[in-house]
């Protein structure tokens, strides 16, 4: 059995796998802080008996696209986006520390100062709760101030200030859940350089046009492997004629 | 590799996005007191070298033009366009109008100076005049609080009539700012410029001296977009785009006659 048709099969094969972090991209179009994943291809030789000739073809995410993706202006008074670089540091469901670029802030009933995926966002000792209050601000530093409840515009105190961080990119990986952590697992400095803006949210990166493109290029990619699979199985029909007797 | 049409188009489709974000913005701020427009401007990207021109295609001869194949377009800048707004009248004794070159300094919460062509100032709860965002105008001047009425002058002399005197008190002085190249200046929003590397060091004097403008009391500066340059882009725009994707899909029937017909 020729193996040709294993290597043109791991052709086919990985370009499902690209297919599928693209499509994962398109999907995420409108998600609030999302950074498109990176994907590329890596030739692997088969070292053996002779000389490695065979060459299959693996998908791997090498990294995330941080580029900025488009401020949103929503005019609502807890939704921040961090002008230029820099992270908002939350508690992921597990309890680690995690970092993410989605602003869109609220408070839950309980009090907790949460992303708009039920993430507890931390501050100056831990996780920021916020007393009833008519109105809440958060300033270009982070600092949250309020107005307590039944007191008037003049009592806006400052309680705490989100921590906001500003790692090397080269040291953040993402993780599973979508959040940002630390290569090492330690937790990232708080950075005071790091500014939000009020009232606008931070898109998705993903450039539809290049997630379009690319969509284009696999499936031509994907076809074109599909159709040297089907001439290596008619190369080997025509071989096995040559066995038949009569 | 054929689908190469399909990356340089891509960077072609990209380059409009950007530049009708750049023509949005202008729109967007077209009632922005002191806002200059700005301009994309688009640049090829390297050229892959498959001949090269001028090498030789024999002993004595050598080829007159070469084999390039470019790899499409980008958006290398855009240029804030510093030519003068209209003047409108409010009759506001602190709206101030610059005719001319010079910005106003505003200083910062942190100490940076920025500049700002946006003159609505008003009187906060000292007297001292801000901007409509609340930052002080650089040199500060304060009016005092008995003051009938305030008049500044076209090189900037700021004068209060006070009960009691016949004549007005000069109670401050308005200086402009001007750049070598304010095209470089950094803008930050909030109508304000910052100073960079390229804009080149502040050169600080009275209005009306040394090639700054003069002041119009009374009066602001709109702002200095074209409405109709900026539609006109924008069908241009748009049709850039749909000329992009045309090729796109083009190079993708190329693609799919080649696998159907082998």
């Amino acid at each position: 059995m020729d193996t040709s048709l294993y290597v043109a099969m791991s052709g086919a094969k990985q370009v499902l796998v690209s297919q599928a972090v693209n499509s994962h991209n398109l999907s995420n179009a409108n998600t609030t802080g999302f950074k498109a994943d990176l994907s590329q291809f890596r030739s692997m030789p088969v070292y053996g008996p002779g000389l490695p000739s065979h060459v299959y073809s693996m998908a791997e995410r090498p990294g995330i696209d941080f580029d900025l993706g488009s401020v949103q202006q929503t005019g609502r008074d807890l939704d921040v986006s961090i002008s230029n670089e820099g992270w908002i540091s939350v508690q992921a469901k597990d309890g680690s520390e995690a970092y993410t670029r989605a602003g869109d802030l609220r408070v839950t009933p309980e009090g907790l100062l949460t992303t708009g995926t039920g993430l507890p966002v931390l501050g100056g000792g831990g996780v920021v709760s916020i007393p009833e209050s008519e109105k809440i601000e958060i300033g270009t530093d982070g600092t949250i101030s309020i107005i307590p409840l039944g007191d008037n515009a003049s009592t806006l105190t400052a309680i705490d200030r989100i921590k906001l961080v500003q790692p090397e990119l080269k040291d953040i990986v993402k993780g599973q859940d979508g959040l940002f952590r630390m290569k090492d697992g330690t937790p990232a400095l708080a950075n005071a350089q790091v500014t939000l803006i009020s009232g606008a949210i931070e898109g998705s990166n993903v450039s539809p046009v290049e997630a379009m493109v690319s969509m284009i290029e696999l499936s031509r990619n994907f076809e074109m492997q599909v159709k040297m699979m089907k001439t290596i199985t008619e190369n080997e029909t025509v071989s096995a004629k040559l066995m038949q007797i009569g | 590799m054929s689908t190469q049409a399909l990356w340089i188009s891509k960077t072609g489709l990209e380059a409009q996005q950007t530049r009708m974000a750049v023509i949005s913005n202008n729109l967007a701020n077209v009632n922005t007191n002191g806002y200059k427009k700005s301009r994309a401007i688009f640049e090829d990207l390297l050229y892959q070298n498959i001949r090269q021109v001028g090498s030789q295609s024999s002993q004595d001869t050598e080829l007159p033009t070469g084999l390039q194949v470019g790899t499409g377009v980008r958006i290398v800048a855009t240029e804030k366009n510093h030519t003068q707004g209209s003047i409108q009248q409010t009759g506001n004794s602190l709206d101030m109008a610059v005719t001319g070159r010079g910005f106003f300094q505003i200083l910062r919460p942190n100490g940076d100076i920025t500049y700002t062509r946006d003159g609505s100032f008003k009187l906060d709860s000292d007297g001292q005049l801000v901007t409509s965002g609340g930052y002080p105008l650089e040199p500060s001047i304060t009016v005092p609080s008995d003051a009938l009425s305030v008049t500044i002058g076209v090189d900037g002399t700021v004068s209060a009539l006070q009960p009691g005197n016949a004549t007005p008190s000069q109670i401050g002085n308005v200086t402009l700012a001007d750049f070598i190249n304010p095209t470089g200046l950094d803008p930050i929003g909030e109508n304000q410029f910052r100073e960079s590397l390229s804009s080149g060091s502040p050169i600080v004097g009275t209005p009306g001296e040394s090639g700054l403008g003069q002041i119009s009391e009374g009066a602001l500066e709109t702002s200095n977009v074209n409405v109709v340059e900026e539609l006109v882009s924008m069908i241009e725009t748009q049709r850039a785009y749909e000329m992009n994707s045309k090729s796109i899909s083009t190079t993708d029937q190329m693609l799919q006659g080649l696998i159907q017909a082998l």
